[in-house]
């Protein structure tokens, strides 16, 4: 049987907390669901604010080459880490952007095109610095390349403890914004 | 103290990190260094970690007294470590040259990214390897070590405090950028199932002892400061005694055992790992990230009917050479990987003198080399009819 790799690609710019997100992605594979995960991350000299971009494999099993030059999953952050990037994306792969931050170009037909206004909904929260969060529960809901409960331990294991419960609010906003996008699809197509 | 020291458990942590939890469990409880991209984690979880288990972090003006301060600190019975990146490791030479002349058990992890000079600070390479082994001035050996996964870091780490006590002289890991900041998953073990080798201490009278004269492994049995030894500890060309003598037989003699005590011991202290070596006609070595990519390249190949085989180096210095002359009798084809123009390559040719094809696949730094070029590589090593 092929192995099956997911190959995930979170792309922003320092600040944003792109590599914590990878981390926590990559973090909830590999402890909680029981997989082999790989997080590799790429950034300037600078401490914030120029591009970066962290990037996920999951496998059942040992993953060699850590990078991922083609992603099935492009989640897009800013928008010169979409236009830089978004051409490595597969056919058939998932295209997820932050609506606010990002206009998009023209797509390739055969791609799963989602937006969501990551930032906005963290910023109405109250907590700009969560939208890598909503982000999170969004690709949760959308794609499933990890499972709900194994993100949920993967944050809390990860963010300050006297935050844990707003980012795991931000983490649930995430996830139903994404529910409501899957239904709204799926009564679209009905 | 103790249980701070191992924390048992599995975790998702980057290579940097894991090199300091592998570094603390061996027993270091000295560090000393300035940090610098991609090896700052290392010394930031240190700043963080060893004050927790009764140890000293100290972060240094420059690598240059990062790497003195080490010295002195494992002449005062500590177990001791730095961390750094090329720029850095440039400044390290001269003081890891009189960690070996001094017979100094240290650890040096240089997390590799690309130079020249200040080059690509986030970014890969493995282009430290020849001055690993050179850097330094005068005739010496070395022990370095190639780690490939944050796992690896943490073993690696512990095993590089090992045979740096056990061999009194400064060990490399010669780690890079993608090993120190990926993430991957981590076991630490009990620390019952970890080894520990701790430096043998002098029992003799202190009344005509002998510290620098060779103990039965070819490596002096040396007192600590404070041990209720006489101690001279010099960087001067210095008999048994330890005090200077300029002539060329304590010379001689000197840089003799300097050289043996590694070279003698070779075979317990190279570690390579192999795969499919047995029914090979071309074999990739490798170390570091990139073998990595060389194992994805064997694998693949050999689903194409390709009989390729893998050598990866754990450790790079002392080189394997009895293994790679016995490999360049046995194949058809070596073919080095490498992110640098050609550096581990000059001994695998060196080692094969002829006896078959070596062909490289270099990189000038920047990135990981992808499993493809390696494919391109054993193809055109196996085509190619004459040696380079």
């Amino acid at each position: 049987m092929k192995k099956r790799e997911r190959r995930i690609f979170f792309t922003g710019f320092g600040g944003q907390g792109i590599v914590m997100a990878g981390d926590i992605l990559g973090r909830a594979s590999a402890i909680y669901d029981g997989k082999h995960a790989t997080m590799t991350q790429n950034y300037g000299p600078e401490a914030r604010g120029g591009a970066c971009s962290s990037q996920v494999i999951i496998s059942d099993e040992e993953i060699l080459y850590p990078y991922v030059d083609r992603p099935e999953i492009l989640i897009c952050m800013s928008q010169e880490g979409y236009t830089k990037h978004v051409k490595n994306l597969v056919d058939d792969g998932t295209l997820i952007w932050d609506e606010d931050l990002v206009r998009p170009g023209k797509g390739n037909k055969s791609w799963n095109i989602l937006r969501v206004p990551a930032t906005r909904i963290a910023e109405e929260m109250g907590h700009k610095m969560m939208a890598n969060i909503v982000m999170l529960g969004f690709l949760t809901a959308v794609t499933g390349v990890a499972s709900a409960d194994a993100v949920r331990q993967a944050i809390k294991d990860s963010v300050p403890p006297a935050t844990v419960e707003a980012n795991m609010k931000a983490f649930e906003r995430g996830m139903e914004y994404g529910q409501a996008v899957l239904k709204s699809r799926s009564k679209g197509n009905g | 103290m103790r249980d701070k020291a191992v924390e048992k458990g599995i975790y998702f942590m980057n290579g940097d990190h894991a090199c300091c939890e592998g570094a603390i469990a061996a027993g270091c409880r000295f560090f000393a260094g300035y940090p610098i991209t991609p090896a700052t984690e290392v010394a930031e979880r240190m700043s963080i970690r060893l004050p927790q288990v009764g140890g000293i972090y100290i972060q240094m003006e420059d690598e240059i007294a990062s790497m003195a301060a080490i010295l002195g600190a494992s002449w005062g019975g500590v177990k001791a470590m730095t961390s750094t990146s090329g720029p850095g490791f440039s400044l390290m030479m001269e003081n890891i040259g009189l960690g070996v002349c001094t017979e100094t058990p240290c650890v040096i992890c240089n997390v590799q990214r690309a130079g020249p000079s200040t080059g690509l600070p986030t970014n890969v390479a493995q282009g430290d390897m020849m001055q690993a082994r050179w850097g330094s001035h005068g005739h010496y050996e070395i022990i370095a070590l190639s780690p490939s996964s944050p796992q690896e870091m943490f073993d690696m780490t512990i095993l590089a405090f090992n045979l740096s006590e056990e061999y009194r002289i400064p060990v490399l890991i010669m780690a890079d950028e993608v090993v120190g900041h990926m993430n991957e998953r981590v076991v630490i073990p009990d620390i019952e199932e970890i080894e520990i080798v701790n430096r043998a201490k002098p029992h003799a009278p202190p009344e005509g002892y002998l510290p620098y004269r060779p103990g039965p492994n070819g490596v002096p049995i040396l007192p600590n400061c404070g041990d209720g030894y006489r101690i001279h500890v010099t960087g001067l060309t210095h008999d048994e005694r330890g005090y200077p003598v300029m002539t060329a037989d304590a010379q001689a003699q000197m840089v003799e055992h300097l050289v043996n005590k590694i070279v003698l011991n070779r075979e317990k202290i190279i570690k390579t790992t192999s795969f499919y070596l047995d029914d090979a006609e071309v074999v990739v070595i490798s170390y570091g990230i990139t073998f990595r990519s060389a194992r994805s390249a064997v694998e693949q190949i050999r689903e194409a009917g390709v009989r390729a085989g893998l050598l990866k180096l754990d450790t790079v210095w002392p080189f394997p050479e009895e293994l790679v002359r016995s490999l360049a009798r046995n194949v058809k084809a070596l073919v080095v990987a490498e992110i640098n123009l050609g550096q581990m390559v000059r001994e695998v040719e060196r080692c094969a003198a002829g006896r078959c094809r070596v062909h490289l696949v270099p990189h000038h730094g920047g990135a990981v080399i992808r499993p493809e070029r390696i494919i391109e590589g054993i193809r055109a090593a196996l085509k190619r009819k004459r040696n380079r």
